[in-house]
């Protein structure tokens, strides 16, 4: 049993799964806390596109139009900065450069994907907020909610409810994104299977058995995103 | 505060489009008193959902003055939000909230802007729907609704925050026809319990009928204003005639 040995060899003499485990951990946590950022991060950015796109031209000049412009660019030159260079670039830029100093890879790498999907969901997000009914907008603000309170309570939960799929993939890409992490040597999963082939010269048993697991992974999320998303849409039939 | 008090006080109100080129509202001059139903009809394009819309500055005039309650809505220093509070809004296409239940739609904003309980913003709400007998909606989801029904909740929606004055924007346009009347029904009852209104209307019926002052326009302009026995019985310019002899 050629299979059994090499299993044996590459999981479980010295307790080589743990480079897995704890590699699964970290995977995890980079991927979950970039996400929340990235999440943070894209709504604040779709809001002051969208809202840039829809008022500008109807607004007075005067300082809050002022604002408007100035944070719109910012916003663009974020846009156009992120979604410009690739990834594995910006967290070496992160590790290497801007956070040179410290010695935290996860927070690093957390920051890294964060900024980086921040991107990707601010767009995701505008098109959702782009796509809800001007009339929306207009009762809320008749009612005499301010312009935060309108996108909070009313227009943000339907842009949302609009996006989750696509938001849903955005996370699937950011969790399979991660595994290059390994080039500034955080020990995520990825680095984990990598770590294993170094001392056993073995890369089948490894490199599959990681890929297994970030595919059991994905599903396991899609299949709760599905559920999550037959939820929200049964509120409204 | 008594029957003949001013409430909105509208003066020389100009919107204009690419500047100058297209005047949407050309010079409006009128007063609205407390417990009156101004009925505003007009040709499509004469501006009259545009003179509706600006009153709670959903959409902003280029110039002119804007009273409510003596105070001028249109000084930008006014906090909007807290009058438009007063200003009870009914739409075309109704814009309840689909997200939310016809109960969550109405109290959202009674909890959140009067700071009402719960307990309390529910209470008021439910005695509204019972008296457009939707009470038994309450848990429903607008898609579930009919056209005229969405309109009754619009209508009730508004006045949960207790409005001094209620806005409609052509409120039965978009209703089929079996519809218009349940919704006209409710705005009936509600001029009778002195709620001052603005409705902008092709239901010449309820011009007559329920207003106490209708307000002819055309290309931006009052054309003629008086009681609805002057307006349709004794019309005066050409305007006025040639548009009642295609909508009567």
């Amino acid at each position: 049993m050629d299979l059994k040995r090499r299993f044996i060899s590459n999981f479980l003499t010295d307790d080589r799964w743990k480079y897995l485990w704890n590699g699964l951990g970290v995977t995890l946590k980079v991927t979950f806390f970039a996400v929340l950022l990235g999440i943070l991060l894209g709504v604040i950015i779709a809001i002051v596109r969208s809202t840039y796109e829809k008022n500008s031209s109807s607004m007075r000049m005067g300082f809050g139009k002022m604002i408007l412009v100035f944070l719109n660019f910012l916003c663009k030159v974020y846009l156009t900065i992120i979604r410009g260079t690739p990834v594995v670039v910006q967290l070496m830029i992160m590790y290497y450069v801007i956070l040179a100093s410290s010695t935290n890879k996860v927070l690093v790498a957390i920051l890294a994907f964060g900024i980086n999907s921040g991107a990707y969901v601010a767009e995701i997000f505008r098109s959702g907020i782009m796509s809800i009914d001007a009339g929306q907008f207009e009762a809320g603000r008749s009612l005499g909610f301010n312009f935060v309170q309108t996108m909070r309570y009313i227009i943000v939960p339907q842009a949302f409810k609009n996006v989750l799929p696509a938001l849903a993939n955005e996370f699937i890409v950011l969790l399979k994104e991660t595994s290059v992490a390994g080039y500034v040597a955080l020990a995520d999963l990825t680095k984990g299977g990598d770590i294993i082939r170094s001392r056993t010269y073995d890369a089948f048993m490894p490199l599959i058995g990681v890929a297994l697991i970030y595919l059991i992974l994905v599903m396991f999320f899609t299949w709760l995103v599905g559920k999550l998303e037959r939820r929200l849409r049964s509120s409204e039939r | 505060m008594s029957d003949n008090q001013t409430l909105i006080k509208v003066e020389n109100l100009q919107k204009h489009y690419n500047g100058g080129a297209i005047k949407a509202l050309d010079g409006i001059n009128t007063e609205i008193k407390q417990g009156e139903v101004v009925v505003v009809i007009g040709p499509s394009g004469s501006g009259k959902s545009t003179f509706l819309r600006c009153l709670n500055l959903l959409e902003v005039p280029t110039g002119g003055s804007i009273f409510f309650e003596g105070v001028d809505i249109t000084d930008e220093k006014t906090n909007i939000n807290i009058h438009r509070q007063k200003m009870g809004m009914v739409f075309q296409h109704f814009n309840l909230f689909p997200h939310m239940t016809i109960l969550k739609n109405m109290i959202i904003a009674p909890m959140k802007l009067r700071k009402k309980s719960e307990a309390e913003a529910t209470e008021l709400a439910m005695g509204l729907l019972r008296r457009v007998g939707l009470e038994d909606r309450a848990n429903a989801y607008p898609s579930q609704l009919s056209g005229g029904q969405k309109q009754r909740i619009a209508i009730v929606r508004a006045l949960c925050m207790e409005p001094e004055v209620m806005l409609f924007d052509e409120p039965t346009s978009a209703l089929d026809p079996e519809m218009v009347g349940e919704v006209l029904e409710v705005m009936k009852q509600l001029a009778k319990d002195n709620m001052t209104m603005v409705v902008v209307t092709h239901e010449m019926g309820f011009a007559r009928e329920v207003g106490t002052r209708v307000m002819f326009m055309a290309d931006g302009k009052q054309v003629e204003e008086g009681t609805p026995a002057e307006i349709f019985d004794n019309p005066k310019s050409d305007r006025l005639q040639t548009f009642l002899a295609k909508v009567l």
